[in-house]
């Protein structure tokens, strides 16, 4: 069984992938079949459709959660003996006592840049989301069926396909400054400004300019993800909504707000909340590009940064309930719009 | 290994697994092929020089010729070294009846680094019959924690960081005390302060593997040679050549401190050179065990010398512009400007020497070479840095395997395995005619020099939170923002780890 | 959207509707194409391309021009012109093809998984009653915002225990676990756009949920899954966190880990430039992929797409 548990070869790797997903299949066929009486109760159903979701979620995420919500209100302190050194266990590692308290969220709501961090944090997301859905949506509507629509649709994809770390070095192409006098640019906004006569500017030299800058960046990447979602679903409009609200005079703008939008209405908020959601995890992009820079910490690149040091871990636990909390706001807006689909359904 | 426990899954899959052991028994000959389930048990030369890339062996054949290339050379030419032989019997007598075992390596080192780093390996094969199997990472210092914490510890473990070693120690309690054969070999071989940084709480838990000197200035000899500069000797002199140029219209000197995610630890160099000159290695020692403030009045001395470089706009950034560029400044491409006259000194460590393009001359009259930063001119602390090798095993096959890593054995073999430099060990018993590169030699030179004071690089001592996090924050700020000395510090020592 | 605007569409009619879609298509160019759109379509195109083309004409520049003159440049005289030896140097320095075969290995179930663990999933959340739905649905999307990061530790454990840890299993069963709120909650969506009507009728007609499932809802949703498929697919294949933590070995590693260590450690900035071509290298799939799966997306998404 080694090639299913430790491929080595081309060969072995590929019949393991195979395996896999016949083992899905079969697992998924035995489970499907023993729920797919008609006669099944709804219980046993529901049971059959989210079981193995119910179980691969409570072991990847709620159990580490837990875990998570569990640590952010434990200190730990070495154990110091009469030398006045750490006592240490047979295996040399250090003895440890551990106290619940309210310590790291004060430490987190002491701390004198929260303010900022919180503030950069809501900036990206409440704008990425918003331009990124606005500028997809419009470019959507422009090209919808006109003749270099496919080609259209893959410039502004295109970002989508780049990995966060390829879109850091990407943008160092454009971003990059030389201010010494008469020295080459390697950048591409900042070449432009010398172009029209201007000074070269420093683009990521912290605070707020740089924190859009990296906002750019975001949109950048996440327009194409808008683009195709609500370009999809402008396509779904019926014809004969449209053709009946021409019959009616509208065209152009009337036709954008009165048909087009509130027929996609759903899909503008799922867009809207996936990019809120992946703009309050961004951290790559502020870490690569911000240059070490405290003034343009995100939440979630604090979160990070004390995550990887072993004294702030439980600090970071700390962070990623803030987190959680922060995505609260979203999570009942949905549950509303939710609520509100049902009602018309 | 994951046979067995294996099973333990597929018999949850009941549905399934009638299916997968039906396909299994069509895949078995494959297993044959899986080097890892079934180690030879007699290893010749010839299959032995394969085994280290057989971690690696399905992303570079290159590997495998590379390693036997090296192997079938080594006995003959390896005459050169007069204990080739010794230490071999040493091994063999401490362990005996290791052979057809392996042992895993876990490093930060990748390709192509990497290959010399397996090609050093195979003397040990061929003595011993233990398969090394080699596995770099970019994101070492965070997989390894997680490796170890998850119970999949490697075997050995280069790690680059002192700091990190405690933090390992400390909190896992996974990583085994090294042996009596490496606390002899690094007795005989080593400075003692190379032993104090592999230790923890007074017990030694990796010997040094790869050094480095960080306290070079980079140059071009040739441009000094024509402008009749001349390599200064004291830090004084330094300045007074920097105020030189600085008063032809050229801006003297170039950094760059951005680096990704790690942008700032340039800068930390700096600071750390600056304290050991104008504050001594004892207070450098109580500076980073925390035993006074991180902003003591003679480390606000030191950052302040460091500023009058790094913040004085006729010193700084040439080729880039003014101090607030370095921080944007990849730290890779900030001593470029010397090839081209834009800039004539860059305070770089001895690897930054692979940073030059291709057929750059590096060498004492070439396009550029380094300089010792100097001191008072009477004492010669330098700065510098290395990775440890921590076992996380005690079998005998690891013991001996760390064992030959702390020999001079494998500090030649890995110089002999590095034709193109960018390698140096501490080892005393390293030949360094055996360097191939002119700043590797001088490096090793200045490391084996006994009016050298060595001194660790302190951010790599500290506790991760600032020697890897606040200490680059505040350095970057200090060049970008221009914040004064005394209020860098005072921001980094509030950060430290109550 | 009412149910009365939905229809269907037999495949029969393909051809007459693709008269009818060049007629729309002629119609609408009148309908739309203002000058002014037709600016703001371009100058976003032009933006959104302009970053990316940087980097394709510097993946074509030699190494040592790269941090000294602008990619512009090389297009004049001065510029160092163009070589192929960036993608040749990026292809060998870590012999990129065994990664390409990983992350094929890796991504194919890690796609195929999530998505009909979803699909089944936003059905029970979209169609089936039973006690706790709303909770449940809203703790998977709450879900979403957990850092992997702090589920690296117990996961690990979790795959050592079962014996797993070496394998793809764990890249695959991660992939899994972190696809699997954002793919439920975009699924639930697309299901819930169907009609009532539609899933009642068949539910008269006696068909059970596993029938209504396959029978009825799936053909309506192959745009979506289409559609999901290319941004999971994307997530997966440019993933590094996943594919460094859990595959284990060298041997496992995806394309996105080899090229991340292509500029090799500390010292090596000279080899930044390589990044650049091994940026596209990764990129070339998904473009592929984008462009053939572009026909799905022709017809709508939210509804199923369907007319007749």
């Amino acid at each position: 069984m080694d090639w299913l548990f430790s491929p080595v070869t081309a060969g072995d790797k590929i019949l393991s992938m195979i395996a896999a997903i016949v083992i899905f299949v079969v697992v998924m066929g035995a489970i499907l079949l023993a729920v797919g009486n008609e006669k099944a109760p709804s219980w046993l159903v529901a049971a059959g459709f989210l079981g193995p979701v119910v179980i691969f979620l409570a072991v990847g995420l709620v159990w580490p959660t837990l875990q998570t919500i569990w640590k952010s209100f434990q200190t730990t302190a070495n154990v110091i003996g009469p030398d006045n050194q750490p006592v240490r266990n047979p295996d040399f590692s250090i003895q440890k006592t551990t106290s619940f308290n309210f310590n790291n969220y004060k430490s987190i709501f002491t701390d004198s840049d929260l303010l900022r961090v919180l503030g950069n944090t809501l900036l990206w997301t409440i704008l990425v989301p918003l331009v990124a859905t606005a500028i997809g949506l419009v470019y959507a509507v422009i090209i919808d069926r006109s003749r270099f629509e496919k080609f259209a649709k893959t410039l502004i994809f295109i970002p989508m396909a780049i990995s966060m770390v390829g879109a850091a070095i990407i943008w160092r192409f454009v971003y990059a400054i030389n201010d010494a006098p008469g020295a080459n640019q390697i950048g591409i906004a900042n070449q432009f400004l010398v172009w029209i006569g201007l000074k070269p500017i420093n683009f990521l030299n912290g605070g707020l300019a740089t924190t859009f800058f990296l906002i750019i960046v975001m949109i950048w990447i996440q327009a194409g993800f808008a683009m195709t979602i609500l370009s999809a679903a402008i396509k779904a409009i019926p014809e004969d909504t449209i053709e009946a609200a021409k019959i009616d005079g509208a065209s152009g703008m009337k036709l954008f707000t009165r048909i087009t939008i509130p027929s996609i209405r759903s899909a503008l908020v799922v867009v809207l909340t996936t990019l809120a959601i992946g703009a309050l995890k961004a951290y790559d992009i502020v870490k690569a590009m911000g240059n070490s820079n405290p003034t343009v910490d995100v939440i979630a690149t604090r979160f990070i940064t004390y995550f990887n040091s072993a004294e702030t871990e439980n600090l970071s636990s700390a962070l990623a309930v803030v987190l959680f909390v922060m995505v609260l706001p979203i999570v009942v807006y949905n549950v509303r719009q939710m609520r509100k689909q049902e009602e018309t359904r | 290994m994951a046979k067995t426990s294996a099973r333990k899954v597929m018999a949850t899959i009941a549905a399934a697994s009638a299916f997968a052991l039906v396909i299994s028994a069509c895949g078995s000959d494959n297993n044959s092929a899986t080097p890892s389930s079934t180690p030879p048990t007699s290893t010749p030369a010839p299959e032995t020089s394969a085994a280290p890339s057989s971690s690696t062996g399905t992303t570079s054949g290159s590997e495998t010729t590379g390693g036997s290339a090296t192997s079938g050379s080594a006995s003959p030419s390896g005459s050169a070294i007069p204990t080739d032989d010794a230490w071999c019997d040493e091994i063999k007598a401490a362990y005996p009846d290791i052979s057809g075992k392996s042992v895993s390596i876990y490093t930060s080192i990748v390709a192509p680094e990497d290959k010399p780093h397996i090609d050093s390996f195979v003397p040990f094969t061929d003595c011993t019959g233990v398969t090394v199997n080699y596995e770099g990472n970019k994101d070492f210092e965070n997989q390894i924690k997680l490796r170890v914490q998850s119970g999949s510890a490697p075997d050995i473990a280069y790690i680059p960081q002192p700091g990190l070693l405690q933090t390992l120690v400390n909190d896992t309690g996974k990583v085994v005390p090294a042996p009596q054969t490496v606390i002899d070999n690094l007795a005989k071989y080593y400075d003692p302060a190379w032993a104090e940084y592999g230790s923890v709480g007074g017990k030694l838990f990796a010997s040094p593997v790869g050094a480095n000197v960080k306290s070079f200035v980079w140059y071009s000899p040739k441009a000094f040679a024509t402008a009749g500069y001349k390599v200064p000797t004291t830090l004084d002199e330094l300045k007074t050549l920097s105020d030189t140029i600085a008063a032809t219209g050229a801006k003297p000197w170039c950094a760059g401190f951005e680096s990704g995610t790690a942008t700032g630890w340039p800068g930390t160099d700096w600071l750390e050179d600056f304290v050991l000159r104008t504050a001594g290695p004892d207070v450098y020692d109580q500076w980073y065990k925390h035993e006074i403030p991180f902003n003591d009045p003679k480390i606000v001395t030191a950052l302040t010398a460091v500023g009058d470089y790094l913040q004085n706009d006729k010193y700084v950034n040439g080729g880039f512009g003014g101090p607030d560029s370095i921080a944007t400044t990849p730290f890779g491409e900030a001593g470029l400007p010397l090839l081209t006259g834009k800039c004539w000194m860059h305070r770089q460590a001895s690897f930054y020497a692979a940073n030059f393009p291709a057929g750059t001359k590096v060498s004492e009259d070439g396009d550029v070479y380094a300089f010792y930063l100097p001191g008072d001119g009477t004492t010669k602390p330098v700065l510098g840095g290395g990775e440890f090798a921590a076992a996380f095993s005690d079998r005998p096959e690891v013991q001996a395997f760390q064992t030959y890593l702390s020999s001079p054995a494998w500090s030649n073999a890995k110089a002999k395995a590095t034709p193109n430099g960018g390698w140096l060990s501490a080892n005393k018993g390293l030949d360094t005619s055996l360097l191939a590169n002119p700043i590797d030699k001088l490096s090793a030179e200045i490391l084996q020099d006994p009016a050298s004071v060595f001194r660790f690089d302190a951010s790599d001592l500290m506790p991760s939170s600032v020697g890897a996090g606040t200490f680059w924050v505040g350095m970057t700020s200090f060049v970008r923002d221009g914040v004064d000395a005394a209020s860098t510090l005072a921001t980094i020592e509030a950060s430290w780890p109550k | 959207m009412t149910a009365g605007e939905i229809f269907v569409e037999p495949v029969d009619r393909k051809e007459a509707r693709k008269n009818k879609a060049a007629m729309a298509a002629a119609e609408t160019a009148k309908r739309i194409s203002s000058p002014g759109a037709s600016i703001i379509a371009i100058i976003l195109a032009v933006l959104w391309t302009i970053p990316t083309f940087g980097l394709l004409v510097t993946s074509f520049r030699p190494g040592d021009v790269v941090p000294t003159s602008g990619w512009w440049t090389a297009f004049t005289a001065g510029g160092g012109g163009f070589t192929f030896n960036t993608y040749k140097e990026a292809w060998t320095t870590q012999a990129l093809g065994p990664n390409f075969l990983n992350s094929f290995v890796i991504t194919l179930p890690a796609i195929l998984i999530p998505i009909t663990l979803a699909l089944l999933a936003a059905y029970a959340f979209a169609w089936v009653d039973f006690r706790g739905r709303n909770f449940l649905f809203v703790a998977v999307f709450a879900l979403q915002i957990v850092p992997i990061q702090v589920t690296l530790l117990p996961l690990l454990k979790t795959y050592k225990w079962l014996g797993l840890d070496g394998s793809f299993w764990p890249v695959w069963l991660s992939h899994t676990i972190y696809g699997l709120p954002l793919a439920i909650f975009l699924m639930h969506n697309f299901m819930k756009e169907i009609p009532r009507e539609i899933v009642e009728a068949a539910r008269v007609d006696g068909a059970g949920h596993v029938k209504i499932f396959f029978k009825v809802l799936m053909p309506l949703l192959v745009p979506a899954i289409a559609a999901f498929g290319i941004f999971q697919f994307l997530w997966v294949w440019n993933d590094l966190l996943v594919g460094t933590v859990f595959s284990g070995s060298k041997n496992n590693a995806p394309l996105p880990l080899a090229v991340q260590q292509l500029i090799g450690n500390l010292g090596s900035g000279n080899r930044q430039y390589l990044l650049s071509a091994g940026a596209f290298i990764v990129m070339a799939v998904p473009l592929v992929i984008f462009l053939a799966l572009q026909r799905f997306f022709v017809r709508g998404l939210l509804a199923g797409g369907v007319k007749g």
